[in-house]
């Protein structure tokens, strides 16, 4: 019976990669008489072979990838031979583009890391061999491409070798397998190559064929993480989903996380049939003795030796987006098939990728790798990433844009969570409410420095003072005089300035106070972060919309015109950006509206209840 | 069923499933060709023993051959699910076919129109397809669920990068994502999983004697009397299949004796020329599937 492997081939950019993958293509004839008249055409108007076909631009598939002879997106390409069936993603080399390589890399068993002789290892190199392996892959050939180009010189091959060898230990490859091979000639591709009698190991495709991936032993038992409940009458319920681990039959005792209650399979039900038994990589339904409760993102699993349930994780994250991943900030999380609100409470290091040292960081850009700690809304089922890929991987989903924007693996959950309980006490808010004859809340102004917010909340508390109102004002300015003295003003240390402003506010509205804050909080995402803090109805966003030119003319502080001088960094409308509100309670316009009709409006609309 | 098959189904049910937890109005294509016949077999199984819980969406030209439609009709019914069918009526009304317009234009405008006037209609915010990543080389760098922004269109550079078994489909009204449960198959494994699992498929897939004629030197089959012969021309009997199947003048048919399935999987072992080389729509310009597929089409 063919099996199938899964490999990626990476490496640097100009390595070949794209060439490689041609190749094999065309000496396992996949090549069609129709794509060769298109790819003859397309040789002459974009090759890089001059008269010869190209093979890169067998797989290039987009116009800009051709235009620039560079790949940019992942491609999966099928093939066989008759021993054995290929899929294979064909990834980018530039660094750039290193999110879609790792993207190839998170499906693959093996990876074909592209050297270029006659350039040596590169950055790249080390940086695709170190995601490879974070991503789990145990198996690396190292296809030395281009060996014509140095009249295939044993020393230079032995050479890159043996720089390359220490960091297959250190990065844990199960195997490692030299190749000398020229992907542009063919040689040792499909064959031993008469070119190089000093190589005495494997031809590139042989290789393939033969190399063994099954993982080691894993003795994890039955888990199934449901994604689908199928209730089509009132006497069928079904729980779908693929299995990730073990077996299971008929008859066999099940738990289910979250919940820990205990079940009984009845029935494991196939197309127009019943099975008596299943294994990781079937999709089924299962169908339980008890009625329980079980929904999309539980885990069914064996009964004696179930899956673990944590709200705090620590994890190693790669970015994949332009915006920075921060450590505050609150992101979906799509882990298995459960979907939850993780924040990024510490970034513990950064990775560097070429020597696999530890660096201190406040935010991992686009490409980097840190490990991180999380924390989730809810206690989630998991598996450790080492123990099971499906159950432990994770991305991060940006709750604004709904762009991917990191992807993460869980290392191991921190005990933590488990241990700090939440004090239950006697006099609450809405005691210390009733006490104080008014609604807790919290006024959020947000708006450009100098678009007038502390002006407008200092009369708004004077105002509602004279009325009796227990009030307390957070300015962004005094804050930074005290509590956040050690914070600066880059995007890292605005999103914690606005998580402690938050914190702050939150224990003053629970005292049963109204809370003035007026911050320029110029994140969506931050606001959206303090919001979800409060019970609905007791966060008012209130807009100070000024324009930037009008608070420019203002400039009280002559902050605009240090800025425009670059004697500032980091200045909000100027080289940082605000987001304005999409839809805030209440929304001022001061260059229409004086100060006291800016109050009054407020007091208006609080007063009518409904704050829009 | 082979191992790597039965992988390959597993693979796509648990896609099919993931689609419809995750989406809030699906649909599925169904173009009566035999990658769509395997798709909703797939999805049959997935949520066996209910009946699937989304409808079926044809794209209907009116140039498609008659035996597809009568097909068609017959399997919708078997299924149990709604089908809908969509034409874009006033195309056809202003006088759009295949012999009015060349096939660049009449394509844009019968099915990639068609297709964004019917997804509108019915408000679909997740559209499963049957589109294959060895079809063709834009569509090997397709995403599994691929993101498509207001208007249906499709940014090679907006997509988002998807790891694992893991998928996003959180979108913004206007917004929808395609899903290809069949990413991962090529033309073979279809033809090999509809032998093993006995799929009926269109008569049309079988060598059969066929009137045709040879155009641009491909054979045409004449299926009806819309199609305009030249003076003196008569259609001649050749015994002829179809690897792929679209509108009828649009799609040329190949000689062949394959009457079976085991047959058909053999000839496509051997085969020298890709499936989509009978699809003349495809040949165009150069990059002119990533160029429809930029402008809604599947």
């Amino acid at each position: 019976m063919k099996d199938t492997l899964r490999f990626i081939t990476c490496g640097s950019v100009d390595d070949g990669k794209s060439t490689l993958i041609g190749r094999l293509l065309w000496e396992s004839k996949q090549v069609f008489e129709d794509h060769l008249s298109a790819l003859q055409k397309d040789s002459m108007r974009y090759g890089t072979q001059g008269e010869a076909v190209d093979l890169a631009l067998l797989v290039d598939g987009l116009q800009a990838e051709r235009e620039q002879s560079i790949t940019i997106d992942v491609a999966y390409r099928f093939f066989a031979t008759p021993r054995r069936r290929f899929v294979v993603a064909d990834t980018p080399g530039h660094e750039q583009y290193t999110r879609n390589m790792a993207t190839g890399a998170s499906t693959s068993e093996l990876a074909v890391l592209v050297v270029n002789a006659s350039k040596g290892l590169q950055t790249q190199t080390h940086r695709h061999a170190r995601i490879v392996a974070l991503l789990g892959i145990r198996h690396l050939i190292m296809a030395v491409n281009k060996m014509d180009l140095v009249d295939w010189n044993e020393a230079i091959f032995a050479q890159i070798v043996q720089e390359f060898q220490p960091l297959v230990s250190k990065l844990g490859f199960e195997s490692f397998q030299p190749i000398p091979v020229s992907a542009l000639v063919g040689d040792n591709i499909t064959a031993h190559s008469s070119a190089v009698p000093w190589y005495a190991g494997p031809a590139l495709l042989g290789f393939l064929e033969e190399i063994d991936v099954t993982p080691r032993a894993n003795d994890l038992r039955f888990r199934m993480a449901v994604q689908f409940v199928n209730r089509p009458t009132h006497d069928f319920r079904g729980y779908c989903g693929r299995i990730a681990s073990g077996e299971v039959k008929v008859g066999d005792r099940l738990r289910v996380v979250p919940g820990g209650m205990e079940t009984k399979v009845r029935s494991i039900v196939a197309w127009q049939t019943e099975l008596p038994a299943a294994a990781v990589g079937d999709s089924i339904t299962l169908c339980l003795e008890n009625e329980v409760d079980i929904s999309r993102g539980s885990i069914l699993a064996c009964a004696s030796d179930p899956s673990e349930l944590s709200d705090q994780f620590e994890a190693r994250v790669l970015c994949l987006s332009e915006h920075p991943l921060v450590a505050g900030r609150s992101y979906l999380m799509n882990l298995h098939t459960c979907q939850a609100v993780a924040t990024i409470t510490s970034i513990k290091h950064q990775v560097d990728v070429k020597t696999g040292t530890h660096l201190a960081a406040r935010s991992l850009n686009m490409n980097d790798i840190g490990v991180v700690n999380l924390s989730t809304d809810r206690p989630v089922p998991f598996e450790t990433y080492d123990r099971c890929r499906r159950l432990g991987s994770f991305i991060l989903v940006d709750r604004l844009t709904n762009n991917t924007v990191g992807a993460g693996m869980i290392d191991f959950a921190l005990r933590r969570a488990a241990n700090i309980h939440w004090q239950a006490v006697d006099i609450n808010k809405s005691v210390r409410a009733r006490q104080k004859l008014q609604k807790p809340m919290c006024l959020w102004f947000t708006g450009l420095s100098a678009s007038g917010k502390s002006t407008i909340a200092n009369h708004l508390e004077k105002r509602m003072f004279a009325a009796g109102r227990h009030t307390y004002m957070l300015d962004g300015d005094n804050v930074r005089h005290g509590l956040n003295r050690d914070l600066g003003f880059s995007e890292a240390d605005r999103v914690e300035n606005i998580r402690r402003v938050t914190e702050v506010a939150r224990l003053l509205v629970d005292a049963g106070l109204v809370v003035i804050v007026s911050f320029i909080s110029p994140y969506r995402a931050e606001r959206e972060l303090a919001r979800s803090r409060f019970e609905p109805g007791e966060f008012i966003e209130v807009f100070v919309d000024t324009p930037l030119e009008e608070c420019e003319r203002r400039d009280p502080k002559g902050l605009y015109a240090k800025a425009r001088r670059g004697e500032l960094v980091n200045f909000t409308g100027i080289d940082s950006d605000y987001e304005p509100p999409e839809s805030p309670e209440i929304h001022l316009e001061t260059v229409t509206q004086s100060i006291e009709q800016c109050v009054d409006h407020i007091l208006f609309a609080l007063e009518q209840g409904n704050a829009k | 069923m082979s191992g790597y098959l039965a992988s390959l189904e597993a693979e796509s049910i648990e896609i099919i499933r993931e689609a419809i937890a995750l989406a809030h109005k699906p649909v599925m294509m169904y173009s009566i060709g035999k990658d769509s016949s395997v798709m909703l077999h797939l999805a049959r199984k997935a949520f066996w023993p209910a009946v699937p819980p989304f409808p079926l969406l044809h794209i209907d030209t009116t140039w498609k051959f008659r035996e597809m439609i009568a097909f068609r009709n017959r399997i919708a019914a078997e299924s149990g699910m709604k089908l809908l069918v969509h034409t874009n009526h006033q195309r056809i009304a202003e006088g759009v076919s295949p012999f009015t317009y060349d096939s660049e234009r009449y394509t844009t405008m019968m099915k990639t129109e068609a297709l964004k006037q019917a997804l509108d209609a019915g408000g679909f915010d997740l559209i499963l397809g049957g589109a294959r990543r060895d079809e063709e080389k834009s569509r090997a760098k397709e995403r599994i669920f691929s993101f498509r922004s207001a208007g249906h269109r499709w940014d090679p550079k907006l997509q988002r990068p998807e790891l694992w078994n893991l998928y996003n489909a959180r979108i913004h009204p206007g917004e929808s994502i395609r899903v290809f449960p069949l990413s991962n198959w090529t033309e073979a494994d279809i033809w090999q999983y509809i032998a093993d699992e006995n799929i009926p498929i269109v008569r049309l897939y079988f060598a059969a004697p066929r009137p045709v004629v040879r155009r641009s030197g491909q054979w045409i089959m004449v299926d009806d009397d819309r199609f305009p012969l030249n003076p003196g021309e008569v259609p001649e009997t050749r015994v002829v299949r179809f690897r792929t199947l679209g509108c009828y003048p649009l799609t040329a048919a190949v000689e062949s004796a394959a009457t079976t399935i085991a047959e058909i999987v053999q000839e496509t072992q051997a085969a020298r020329t890709s499936e989509r080389q009978g699809r003349l729509i495809d040949h165009d310009q150069a990059a002119s599937m990533e160029k429809k597929k930029q402008e809604g089409y599947f």
